[in-house]
């Protein structure tokens, strides 16, 4: 094991001897995101109150983050609002601001992603100090190791702007948890809701109502949209791998060319085409199916779920734990209703001979 | 090949990377003068060292030409990786220079040729350049392991970055299934 340390160690330090010797590719140029979180507009100026012109949201199906909880607000400039009319997803308009604040028991991170004027997205995070009274901009590499007695493990990573990146950019647009789906008041009853709930958060029609949307067609204010799911578990399920994988897993995003979709967006009939039977890029214990119905252990989606072993681990950065009940709901879908389905399909495939 | 001196096979196929010459097989469709930048870049980039494998000539160590920048041929299973050896020394690489084992478990040269089942066929410029610049397969996968160089490669512009995909997307594809890499536990355990 000396051995072993030593060897990681100098690895290390010869990785950290490249990145810093190595300056990072140039983003665009803008202005310097602010130092102190209590510089983004989050609060009333000199309080902790947050300022009453942003609006709080919880998505249905939330990210797993190991076990945090988290508070979401947005901020839309006043004068404009989001386009809901392209075909390729909702339109921010310049200035727009999202933060997210991740506790264990107390705050220990908040993201911001801003539009800037320029029309791209920054993401910075910032940093709670031990006396909360500020949190501070992190560096842009990230803190690879935090210690965080509150958080499982007590160990915590603040992501670096390019792990940001990684999962945001996967989709055309990159603000994740902000949808029809997402904002509908037609709850999923099956997910479980780590985060407390804002008195004051708006759902996809107060948005509608509050004018900070325009041109969302007039079925989802009528019918709040659903996942179309043969079941509930399914539903459950396939929200839980929307909201966790399908914003790079999708069909036409960075990652469209592995042609493994599991946005929601898509038809639950086009989800299931491209898992079920189909050959994954990857192999682990020695399976190499995405998805066998009825058999989540040999379902690479599922073994991969539940690894936590780097090279293997989905999703591939931001959360050191497995999520057990993520995990049992997706194995839960694969046992018992792919099955079914899978037998639905061949009842038919026998009726037509 | 017998077993040489793996370190001094890596470090004899840096200073040969000036010699590496890949084929002429450019598609008249691609842009001829973006895909000499890119070979030249390839070249002097040494990107064929460890992914095009090495055989054992008549005199000594060279690259198998026959199988350019087709990584780690997937006839030449590792089944077994190497004990973790003593410190100072921190890698082991096997004789065709594509296999890699060390702290971070073995790694595997990618197949760079354009082959749509197990090369980069069917990667757009966007993927390649989004693997470059985050370290990250596809930019959003697993981290890419040592030796890749890509903290140096990431600081390439758009321009030749764009240059070194087009030339790969011009070179003969190699239908070649190179093995997913294996954890640290996984080559410890064995």
């Amino acid at each position: 094991m000396r051995a072993l340390g030593f060897a990681t160690r100098s690895f290390i330090i010869l990785l950290a001897a490249g990145t810093v010797l190595a300056s990072r590719p140039a983003w665009p140029a803008v202005d310097a995101a602010p130092a102190r979180l209590s510089e983004t507009g989050l609060y009333v100026p000199g309080t902790k109150r947050i300022d009453p012109s942003l609006v709080s949201f919880r998505p249905q199906y939330p990210l797993w983050s190991d076990g945090a909880t988290k508070r979401r607000w947005l901020f839309i400039p006043p004068g404009t609002s989001i386009d809901a009319a392209g075909p390729g997803g909702w339109d921010f308009p310049v200035g727009t601001r999202l933060w997210k604040e991740f506790s264990y028991g107390l705050p220990v991170e908040t993201r911001l992603i801003e539009r800037l004027a320029d029309g791209t997205w920054r993401y910075v995070a910032y940093v709670w100090r031990p006396d909360l009274g500020d949190a501070l901009l992190a560096p842009a590499d990230g803190i690879a190791d935090l210690a965080v007695p509150t958080t499982p493990g007590g160990r915590y990573t603040i992501p670096s702007e390019d792990d940001c990146r990684a999962c945001h950019e996967g989709p055309a647009v990159p603000v994740l948890g902000l949808s029809a789906l997402q904002l509908s008041a037609d709850r999923d009853p099956l997910v479980r809701h780590l985060d407390e709930i804002d008195p004051n958060e708006l759902d996809l029609v107060a948005l509608h109502e509050a004018g900070l949307i325009r041109n969302l067609p007039a079925a989802l204010l009528d019918t709040p949209p659903r996942i179309d799911s043969a079941s509930a578990t399914e539903r459950a399920a396939l929200g839980y791998l929307h909201a966790n994988c399908g914003h790079c897993h999708n069909a036409d995003g960075a990652l469209a060319l592995l042609e493994m979709t599991l946005h929601v967006d898509s038809s639950v009939a086009e989800v299931r085409r491209t898992l079920t039977g189909v050959k994954s890029d990857f192999r682990m214990h020695g399976f190499d199916r995405r998805i066998v119905p009825g058999l989540p252990h040999a379902s690479v989606l599922a073994l991969r779920m539940r690894s936590r072993e780097p090279l293997e681990q989905m999703p591939p950065l931001g959360t050191r734990f497995k999520d057990d009940e993520g995990i049992a709901l997706v194995e839960r879908w694969i046992r018992e209703d792919l099955i079914l389905a899978q037998g639905e399909a061949n009842d038919e495939i026998d009726q037509s001979n | 090949m017998k077993s040489i001196n793996r370190i001094s096979l890596a470090a004899f196929a840096a200073i040969a990377a000036g010699a590496a010459v890949a084929n002429d097989s450019a598609s008249p469709a691609l842009d001829a003068e973006k895909v000499a930048r890119g070979k030249y870049l390839v070249t002097i980039g040494a990107c064929h060292d460890c992914h095009t494998p090495w055989i054992d000539g008549p005199n000594g160590p060279e690259l198998d030409m026959s199988r350019m920048l087709s990584g780690h041929p997937a006839d030449r299973a590792i089944a077994s990786p190497p004990a973790m050896i003593e410190t100072p020394w921190v890698v082991q690489v096997n004789d065709t220079n594509t296999a890699w084992a060390g702290p971070s478990g073995v790694s595997f040269t990618a197949n760079l040729t354009p082959d749509r089942e197990t090369g980069l066929g069917n990667w757009t410029f966007r993927s390649a350049k989004d693997t470059i610049r985050s370290g990250r397969h596809l930019g959003r996968g697993r981290e890419i392991l040592p030796p890749m160089p890509y903290i140096m490669y990431r600081q390439m512009t758009d321009e030749d970055l764009e240059a070194v995909f087009t030339f790969l997307q011009s070179i003969p594809p190699i239908e070649n299934l190179v093995p997913d890499p294996l954890p640290p536990m996984v080559a410890q355990a064995q």
